[in-house]
């Protein structure tokens, strides 16, 4: 009988093709409707593209996080990381700048690619090396990633050489087709990311460790290689939006991506994907960074709520989420 | 004896689908009552019904000649109707007094009293035979002993009937002699019992009165006495039932059969010591012993799966390295874990993502996925191993047990093993899974692979292995051939009889092995006794 009544809510299951997929792409139309009720110009199209842009370091730090918390992860790290991986691309651009010239966008890109991932990797191996739970590892390289950049800016700001500012501008002010760079990136990486999650082995992998590691590792899985590969993933994702972000401040300071874990968290979270692991939802997550942001605009647009409650209110939606996920099971 | 509770026309529908349809039994003070019928049958839902724990959608109960509803399991306990459950549903990290009062702590001064409450847990497991301290986490307990404390807190609260669901599916048949003991003393003390159990041999020794389910329905209220294991079989299935067990393999003529798996010198640190054993084609070998004897330890540290080492392990003639789980799959054996939910299928999944994960490198030779040709693995798999799915996209959690189990069959064989070793083919499912399940590890040896089957459960092994090999305490203690498989020798070499530790004739196998074995026989095959093959083990 327990055979029929799991059967019973199977059926259910399928007629309503459940909220958890289509809630965040719901509650971002209801919040858009809202934004254009609201203020008539929430929708004019540079406001939008504003928008969209403004969340793609969200976004794609976010799609790396989709890996880690589908394999039963969670990282802190990615704040400090983006602060720490940014610092070093700054820095060896700017020692590079005099010898190579222009050339010192291009290999800083790399360094910063090659750094995020190796932090991410460092992540993935004290989880599964040693063992220990992500939290409290990913806690430790959190403090740690934002000391180091405290030091190497000295306190202060470790700004981008003068010579490369103009040059690399259009990495985040620039357009490809009138899509700005940002956005073509973030789609990129979430085409790339969902192929990864839903279409390979690996992908695979990643939610079976993530729903139940013992079946995984009976499965003859290696838990510890797909877990450290979830956390490199990660790390090259915040390496990747460290290029983007670079010319939109012009450099690293000790406050750079400061809260950005809860932000990134958030939106995998709103997007669908549980925090337990076990399925990773790219799209969803994209919903939830974009949400985030569209949240953060409609408060400044309209004089309803104060701005300084931003936070309060992403707290609220997190919440709400989480309940409206809860329900619809 | 007086009719303690009463159903009245009882059914139950869930949805559109009707699960029980006008059941009428009673149960009486004193008396055990056993519940049979197969999975799906409605044993279960009967049971939840009578502790309140789901309201009928028909029918009534009547309670010392009282009609009564439950509104829930707290109402039925306060009448003294306590379950149970089949689950051992305990909270790992606190102590064994703790979980017996949990949600229901003595209290004094508005202060937890855990003096009174470890003193009051002493005595109340003393009175079940049960021997840990209230202090112990439970995490620390073996199964048995989590089983015996769930017990404990059900009579903890003052009960009438007490409603036992399949209490004795993790235990090996030492510690279900235990709990039959405990139950008997129950009925002494004028309790009525309510036994559900997929052991028909233990609903034989136990019940008074049987009640037979089918589909649903009642089939019938039987005298326990009157009523053999066989005619319970036939009338939970409605056919006769005679061929549980699959014609025995013949051993094959050549004088020496080829060698297919080779352990020497095994040890796992803390489960097993210096264990040695071969495997032939043809044959079926089978790792009889008592919870904790180190047979799945065993294994599970040959494959990787545990830290553990052999001095040689050859499979067809090939010398094995095996270091991670994954070196044992690719070398071709396949291990069918005994904890289906817990490791064997990702229950949240659906069918095809864990038919396939074992699997993955084999089926999808490129990077990507290629999902047409899993869904239509899927719907072999499903017709060759008789999975009983209503979608092809439902999840695995919501097989029935014996759908999942032969979901976890296909699914280890997707990389065409060359040995299979299956820890506990058929726990926890119907008859007639099991013996299908039983036709599958024949056809594996007739096609030329190596199978190892762990039972706990000695009928099974009697069944269909052709040699059987008992474990005691991380070691060999002997092996069985033919004729010398029978349950009085296997249980003695499990238990390891006081003296000599030779093999008694079959008359007196409580002696042999202390009062914890019971010999209990469905004679699947006419064995004849022998004292002296056992010896040569």
């Amino acid at each position: 009988m327990t055979m029929t009544t799991a059967a019973g809510i199977g059926n259910r299951v399928r007629m309503m093709p459940s909220l958890t997929t289509a809630g965040p792409f719901l509650a971002l139309f209801i919040l858009v409707c809202l934004g254009y009720l609201m203020n008539r110009d929430f929708l004019a199209m540079s406001n939008v593209l504003n928008v969209v842009t403004r969340s793609a370091f969200t976004a794609i730090i976010a799609v790396g996080a989709t890996f880690v918390i589908s394999t039963g992860g969670l990282d802190l790290s990615v704040g400090s990381m983006v602060a720490f991986v940014t610092g070093i691309m700054i820095l060896f651009m700017n020692m590079v700048a005099g010898d190579i010239g222009l050339w010192a966008i291009p290999a800083g890109m790399a360094v910063v690619v090659v750094a995020g991932s190796l932090c991410g990797l460092l992540n993935g191996a004290i989880v599964t090396l040693g063992k220990i739970e992500p939290f409290i590892v990913t806690l430790g390289t959190m403090g740690i990633f934002r000391a180091l950049i405290t030091y190497m800016a000295n306190g202060g700001t470790i700004p981008i050489d003068a010579s490369l500012r103009e040059a690399y501008r259009p990495v985040y002010f620039g357009a490809i087709a009138g899509i700005p760079v940002p956005i073509v990136v973030s789609a990129a990486v979430a085409i790339l990311a969902s192929f990864i999650l839903y279409k390979t082995k690996f992908g695979r992998r990643c939610a079976a460790v993530g729903a139940n590691e013992d079946v995984a590792r009976y499965s003859g899985i290696s838990v510890a290689t797909i877990r450290t590969a979830a956390f490199a993933i990660q790390g090259l994702c915040v390496g990747i939006a460290a290029i983007c972000y670079v010319p939109r401040l012009g450099a690293a300071t000790p406050t750079t991506g400061s809260l950005w874990e809860l932000q990134v968290i958030t939106a995998v979270v709103i997007g669908g994907t549980p925090l337990r692991g076990g399925t990773g939802r790219i799209w969803g997550t994209i919903a939830g960074a974009i949400i985030l942001e569209v949240i953060g605009n409609l408060m400044v647009l309209s004089d309803f709520v104060s701005e300084y409650l931003v936070a309060a209110v992403q707290g609220v939606i997190i919440i709400i989420a989480m309940l409206v996920q809860r329900l619809s099971k | 004896m007086t009719v303690l509770l009463k159903a009245n026309g009882l059914s139950k529908i869930f949805g559109t689908v009707s699960v029980l349809n006008d059941i009428s039994c009673d149960v009486r003070s004193g008396e055990i009552h056993a519940i049979i019928g197969e999975n799906g049958a409605g044993k279960s839902t009967l049971m939840r019904l009578l502790a309140g724990h789901v309201q009928p959608s028909g029918g009534s109960l009547e309670l010392d000649g009282k009609t009564v509803s439950f509104a829930g399991p707290a109402t039925a306990e306060e009448a003294g109707i306590v379950l149970v459950h089949q689950e051992i549903l305990l909270a790992e990290g606190l102590s064994v007094a703790e979980n017996l009062f949990l949600g229901r702590e003595i209290v004094r001064h508005g202060i937890i009293d855990d003096a009174a409450m470890n003193k009051l847990a002493a005595a109340k497991l003393a009175e079940i035979g049960c021997h840990v301290a209230p202090k112990t986490l439970v995490k620390r307990l073996a199964i048995a002993d989590r089983q015996l404390v769930q017990i404990a807190r059900a009579l903890l609260v003052p009960h009438r009937l007490v409603i036992f669901d399949e209490p004795t599916a993790v235990l090996t048949e030492n510690e279900v002699e235990r709990l039959m003991g405990i139950i008997r003393r129950l009925r002494e003390q004028g309790a009525a019992i309510l036994y559900i159990s997929h052991r028909l041999s233990e609903v034989e020794q136990l019940a008074d009165r049987i009640t037979v389910l089918r589909d649903g329905q009642l089939i019938g209220t039987f005298d326990g006495a009157g009523l053999t294991q066989a005619d319970m079989a036939r009338l939970m299935v409605g056919r006769d039932f005679s061929a549980l067990y699959p014609e025995p393999l013949t051993p094959s003529s050549s004088t020496s059969p080829e060698e297919i798996f080779e352990v020497r010198g095994a040890h796992v640190p803390g489960f097993v010591d210096d264990v040695s054993f071969k495997l032939c084609a043809g044959e079926i070998l089978g790792f009889a012993g008592m919870i904790g004897a180190g047979r799945t330890e065993l294994f599970e540290g040959l494959l990787g799966l545990r830290e553990g080492r052999a001095e040689l392990l050859r499979l067809n003639g090939r010398m094995l390295r095996i270091r991670r789980p994954g070196d044992a799959i690719a070398a071709g054996i396949a291990y069918l874990t005994e904890d289906r939910k817990g490791k064997g299928l990702l229950l949240r999944l659906g069918l095809a993502p864990n038919l396939t994960l074992t699997a993955l490198s084999w089926i999808h030779r490129r990077l990507f996925l290629n999902k047409r040709r899993e869904a239509q693995m899927l719907r072999s798999a499903i017709d060759d191993f008789d999975i009983r799915v209503r979608h092809p996209a439902m999840l695995a959690g919501q097989l029935s047990g014996g759908n999942q189990q032969k979901l976890l069959f296909a699914k280890v064989l997707m990389t065409d093993p060359k040995l299979v070793i299956i820890d506990e083919p058929t726990r926890g499912i119907d008859i007639g899974n099991k013996s299908q399940i039983y036709g599958f590890i024949q056809g594996l040896v007739k096609a030329g692979k190596g199978c190892i089957v762990i039972s706990s459960e000695m009928q099974e092994l009697i069944g269909i292995c052709t040699r059987i090999i008992v474990m005691r305490n991380g070691r060999i203690s002997g092996e069985l051939n033919g004729g010398d498989m029978t349950e009085a020798n296997v249980a003695l070499l499990a238990t390891g009889a006081q003296g000599s530790g030779r093999p008694q004739s079959e008359e007196h196998p409580k002696a042999a092995a202390g009062s914890m074995i019971a010999v209990t026989s469905i004679p699947a095959r006419g064995h004849s006794f022998s004292v002296q093959g056992a010896m040569q083990s």
